[in-house]
């Protein structure tokens, strides 16, 4: 039901044409497709009704991402997800009732601001100190997804207590934010500098321990990419086949030759295993058992068969597949930059290991 | 309106019955496996009287939990394979009552061992092609011809055979399947030696062998529809089975990493990749379980058993050479004994250097992974099928070799 209502209205709203065009203004969204969703009230499916959201499970989060994944919108549902999960995990009520309704209206767009380094997550440099009523913020933070079109950022930063959430505005006093060319330019990637940026004592999440609240909401992200990652899979599948079905050489079909048929054979099966695997962490990532599991798997599994399954494509369609024309480059830089986003592949494998006990 | 039937709750209630009055603990697994049969239990799917209750496929998936839970016996699922696992699926499609209640029952319990005889020596991705004869004389068959990579055969019963009854017809159209009784004077059962050393498979021939009517499966000449069948329900049996996590040789390879005591981080990755994606098969099983609703295993079967062809050859590669020099030695030696499937011999362990040494069955066996790529393809993608040159031709005319 969510699953066709969204896909009905993304294939009646989002031309892949616009998705092009898009992709060439840096930081771009696609306006009628976010107002539409937000008036859905998709942005606020997992965040409770007391705080403006639809209050459902983040299984219904995870419908709309494969749904999105299958038409690469340049979209900031995950930087909203990655934010209002920070918040709902880490604030406190009042920051809670103040900071969530925004969001999910889709009026504020917000972002996670965590990463500095190519590599990893920790130690992060950005140092929160107090400072009078509230707290100075000073360091760097990069591959902020969204970052030049957000309002708003949780920003990740050392307290000398451990890691410490903050909510900052994006116009505040001494934060810079710069767009970087992104690989993938329907979700553009930016710098967020905070150069002694001063917020109020209420902008830090005082609601539970900061660590385990990144570390959930960075999991939410992980699963909402990893749904991302098994429809956007299943669309080059589509895609593939369709052309295979289509394109006529040597006076067949090419899809009957089986160089090609087996080709989209294993793509079927890598599809097939992606999807499982993104249901699979969707349905568990409340349950603290199998989630430590079932979230890396995800990242991992879906990662590698969407870059596979998008580069697979590409060879498919031949010549065409290599033009700008064609949609196959937008999910080709999707797949690929999915796959580096929210922790490498090698770093979940390590978590995945470390849950398994080998 | 009749009350909907609350299915799930029926066969709950047939399991607390079966597991209260039969303890797995204390009761002989031949005993255990008549009265699951009896109690309906066997395939919930099928009807009542023949080992079912006549509910949803969907709930077989409940049945093997709770009887691994309650740690009952199940491995004659894997003992009595291609009578359970195929069978069993051929009796419920084709069979006639009749033929269902003579064949399920002692099937079950593990009375009467089953194979399967479609490859021969000329016939192996091309199963189509076969040549061996089936002619009838009055109300019998008499079968002449040769059937290979017969699992089983020197330990069955029964055989599902299919043959060659109308030469004269395009391939596809002049076969007709049959039961056979592997005792009948004419069937002569030779082993044959694998890359193991062991002989699990044997080669089959026929020499005038008669077969009564009453033991033909569906219509003279509609042996292809029934080999579909038998075919589907072995890629499910195969690759399909639904397994508890960290089973079969994943499990292996991940104790062999543990005792190798090793901290190479690119050797733990690589295990961690390969954990995850039998996981995601594993997973990809068990969505199919659910979603599964007519009991009867579509083309997508063969994406299961592609790919555990092909991650199983991997782990138990990536195993052995996890082992380090030992991998270069092969504990149970090479003995050239023909495989013996009681209880101890199916639960047996193999070494990983032997399960590596297998697993290269895996990719040929029950169809290649070469044509499980075209039935995917073609099948459940809808890709247009090679031009075939013998498709219209009749058999007899079709060149062989």
């Amino acid at each position: 039901m969510l699953a066709d209502t969204v896909r009905s209205f993304l294939e009646a709203t989002v031309e892949m044409d616009s998705v092009r065009e898009a992709s060439l203004a840096r930081g771009a969204i696609h306006r009628p497709a976010w107002e539409g969703l937000a008036e859905l009230g998709v942005v606020g499916l997992h965040i409770p009704e007391a705080y403006g959201g639809a209050g459902y499970s983040f299984v219904e989060t995870a419908i709309v991402f494969e749904e999105l994944g299958r038409r690469v919108v340049p979209l900031p549902l995950l930087s909203c997800v990655l934010a209002s999960a920070a918040i709902l995990a880490a604030g406190t009520e009042s920051q809670k009732a103040r900071y969530l309704p925004p969001i999910a209206s889709g009026g504020c767009i917000a972002s996670l601001a965590v990463f500095e380094s190519a590599h990893d997550l920790s130690p992060l440099a950005t140092r929160a100190v107090p400072d009078g009523d509230g707290w100075r913020l000073s360091g760097t933070k990069r591959y902020v997804t969204d970052a030049s079109r957000a309002e708003a950022f949780v920003v990740a930063a050392t307290t000398g207590d451990g890691v410490g959430l903050f909510f900052v505005q994006a116009g505040a006093d001494g934060v810079t934010v710069t767009p970087t060319p992104s690989l993938d330019a329907t979700r553009p990637l930016g710098e967020v500098a905070l150069d002694g940026a001063l917020v109020s004592e209420d902008a830090y999440l005082g609601g539970a321990a900061n660590g385990e609240a990144l570390r959930s909401a960075l999991d939410a992200g992980v699963v909402a990419l990893a749904q991302e990652q098994a429809g956007g899979a299943q669309r080059c599948l589509e895609i593939s086949v369709e052309h295979a079905k289509s394109r006529f050489q040597f006076g067949r079909a090419i899809g009957s030759f089986q160089a090609v048929k087996h080709m989209c054979a294993d793509m079927l099966v890598a599809v097939e295993h992606a999807k499982s695997a993104a249901w699979h962490a969707a349905r568990t990532l409340e349950d603290p058992e199998e989630s430590p599991i079932a979230v890396p798997l995800a990242k991992s599994v879906c990662s590698d068969a969407y870059v596979y399954v998008a580069g697979e494509m590409i060879q498919i369609l031949g010549g065409l597949g290599f033009t700008w024309e064609h949609d196959a480059h937008l999910y080709f830089k999707r797949a690929k930059s999915n796959s580096l986003l929210l922790g490498s592949v090698d770093s979940h494998r390590d978590r995945l290991s470390d849950a398994i006990g080998i | 309106m009749s009350e909907p039937r609350d299915e799930a709750g029926e066969v709950g209630r047939a399991l607390d019955t079966l597991l209260g009055t039969y303890p797995p603990g204390t009761t002989e697994p031949k005993e255990f496996w008549g009265a699951q049969f009896d109690a309906g239990l066997a395939w919930v799917d099928f009807p009542p009287g023949e080992g079912g209750l006549g509910v949803s496929p969907s709930l077989n998936e409940l049945v093997s939990r709770r009887l691994g839970d309650a740690d009952a016996p199940t491995w004659n699922r894997t003992a009595n394979i291609l009578g359970i696992g195929m069978g069993a699926g051929v009796l419920a499609a084709h069979g006639t009552r009749e033929q269902r209640r003579r064949w399920l029952r002692p099937m079950f319990t593990m009375e009467e061992i089953w194979c399967q005889m479609f490859s021969e020596p000329g016939a192996g991705s091309d199963v189509a092609s076969l040549a061996t004869r089936a002619v009838r004389d009055g109300d019998e068959w008499i079968v002449n011809g040769q059937k290979t990579w017969t699992t089983l055969a020197h330990l069955a019963t029964w055989g599902l055979l299919v043959t060659r009854t109308d030469p004269d017809q395009p391939k596809h159209r002049g076969m007709t399947y049959f039961v056979v009784d592997m005792r009948a004077e004419g069937v002569d059962v030779r082993p044959l030696h694998q890359i193991t050393g062991e002989a699990e498979f044997n080669e089959v021939f026929f020499d005038d062998v008669r077969i009564p009517d009453d033991q033909r499966i569906d219509d003279v000449g509609a042996g292809w529809r029934v080999v579909m069948t038998t075919l589907m329900n072995e890629r499910v049996a195969i690759g399909g089975r639904t397994v508890p996590r960290n089973s079969g040789m994943i499990g292996v390879a991940m104790e062999t990493w543990n005792e190798s005591g090793s901290g190479d981080v690119g050797t733990r990755r690589e295990l961690a990749r390969l954990w995850g994606e039998v996981e995601a098969m594993r997973l990809t099983t068990l969505r199919a379980a659910e979603n599964m609703r007519t009991g009867v295993p579509g083309p997508e079967g063969a994406t299961a058993k592609l790919a555990w062809a092909s991650l199983n050859k991997e782990v138990t590669s990536f195993t052995v050479s996890m082992l380090g020099l030992e991998g270069a030695l092969i504990p149970e030696g090479y003995t050239l004994e023909p495989t013996t499937y009681d209880t101890r011999e199916v639960e047996r362990v193999m070494s990983p250097q032997r399960a590596f040494l297998r697993a290269r069955a895996n990719s040929i066996e029950g169809g290649t992974s070469e044509i499980m790529r075209n039935i995917l393809g073609e099948r459940v993608l809808g890709l247009p099928g090679e031009p075939r040159v013998d498709k219209d031709l009749p058999w007899k005319d079709v060149p062989r070799g």
